[in-house]
């Protein structure tokens, strides 16, 4: 039997809070043993998954998109043209991100991802999201006051930028594309990965060399 | 439904406060978690749609005094309770009690990466044609349903335009609550942010939502 009654599931909620442990290491702890007592979970399988997403998938991984994006012309527009097929050349894709749209920052626009109701985001290219897209703070501010909220960064955007925010409601997951900084065609693509910042990619940081 | 999750344009959280060098996991708890949740299924009905339905359905309260992942074990800890596969006193002890047999389908580590690697998503193919078409001038519907949904408060009754396709994804409000998928078209729209939050919004500004089909009219 299950409820979709949402006073039922409410009150759930209320039960568990006040009568269960109140540490949550301990109720995660109890969770883990009653799953695997019960033949659902085997742990091998749960340090396979804090692996991948602890050490392999991360903004590294967006990072090198991005930087690919700038030394292949031919590269961009097909990212910018289909992001997770491009993005899936270099070796990302899954999970939180089989269909992912590429938003380009220019001189004039600048784009600036947020989940208003609650954390979508880019897993392939930017793994788990930091704590501060998933606060109230963040979710709540991004779409009325984007640019408060980049300025809470320490960004300043001129009023001649245009500033395109975009809520994360259904599948489509938002990579943002930085501006490359200036005085970097010196540098190799590897070099350039390096100078990719998390924040550049979810719209809360412009890059400089 | 209008809970506490839907906080687009709400004010009084205070600023943004970015972490240096945030970890991935702050606690062990955390790791262990998240790790947990993708490692096993919980009741049928259990999907996407409904373990989001799960978090919002949160007493306001205890939703905005608890973490991130403390959100993520009540979106698991309550449908376990409420369907059976888990009794309250084996969350509360950590030990089993009933009697049901053991399980042996459990998913194995080398499931992992290729699981990953698929993506386990909403979108599906859809044969009928979708009602618009890029730059078409649409309004979204005054909706407030008691259940889940995915129109955020701050973008109903307002005007838009179509200005991409995203192909078809499985209807929130039916696949929360047990009543199939029927997938609809999704439209990326766009609203001028100074529709959604008037002339204090700057004139260049604009916001971006994908919506499903039924949440849209023409205009």
């Amino acid at each position: 039997m299950s409820s979709h009654d949402s006073n039922k599931i409410s009150q759930l909620h209320r039960k568990l809070h006040h009568h269960l442990p109140s540490d949550p290491a301990l109720r995660v702890k109890a969770l883990e043993s009653i799953l695997v007592e019960k033949g659902l979970v085997d742990l091998a399988t749960v340090d396979r998954y804090i692996e991948a997403y602890e050490s392999k998938i991360g903004p590294q991984n967006g990072a090198i998109v991005v930087a690919r994006a700038w030394v292949n012309p031919d590269y961009k527009r097909r990212l910018l043209e289909d992001g997770a097929a491009a993005i899936s050349e270099l070796g990302f894709g899954g999970q939180e991100g089989t269909q992912i749209v590429v938003l380009e920052n220019t001189v004039k626009v600048h784009n600036l991802v947020v989940c208003t109701l609650c954390s979508c985001y880019p897993w392939p290219v930017l793994g788990l999201p930091p704590v501060w897209y998933k606060s109230a703070p963040y979710r709540s501010r991004a779409v009325i006051d984007p640019r408060g909220v980049l300025k809470d960064f320490g960004l300043i955007l001129g009023d001649d930028v245009e500033i395109r925010v975009w809520d994360s409601t259904a599948e489509t997951r938002y990579l943002v594309l930085p501006e490359r900084p200036a005085d970097t065609e010196g540098l190799s693509e590897d070099e350039l990965a390096v100078l990719v910042t998390r924040d550049s990619m979810i719209g809360t940081d412009k890059l400089s060399a | 439904m209008n809970s506490i999750h839907d906080m687009g344009g709400m004010q009084g959280f205070g600023p943004v406060e970015p972490e240096q060098n945030e970890p991935v996991f702050h606690q062990t708890w955390e790791a262990r978690l998240f790790g947990l949740l993708q490692s096993y299924s919980g009741p049928e009905y259990a999907n996407q749609e409904n373990w989001r339905y799960t978090i919002e359905c949160m007493p306001p309260e205890l939703y905005l005094s608890t973490s991130y992942y403390e959100h993520w074990y009540y979106g698991d800890a309550v449908p376990l309770v409420d369907s059976g596969m888990v009794t309250f006193d084996e969350l509360r002890t950590g030990h089993v009690k009933n009697s049901l047999p053991r399980r042996d389908d459990a998913m194995r580590p080398e499931d992992v990466w290729p699981a990953i690697r698929k993506g386990g998503d909403g979108i599906r193919e859809l044969e009928q044609s979708p009602r618009f078409s890029v730059g078409d001038l649409v309004r979204t519907n005054n909706l407030h349903p008691h259940g889940h949904t995915r129109l955020p408060r701050y973008a109903r009754g307002k005007a838009g335009t179509i200005k991409a396709l995203r192909g078809a994804n499985v209807s929130p409000e039916s696949n929360a609550h047990g009543l199939g998928e029927n997938p609809e078209h999704v439209f990326n729209v766009e609203f001028l942010a100074r529709e959604l939050w008037g002339t204090q919004a700057a004139s260049k500004d604009k916001v971006y939502l994908d919506l499903w089909e039924s949440y849209l009219e023409p205009r």
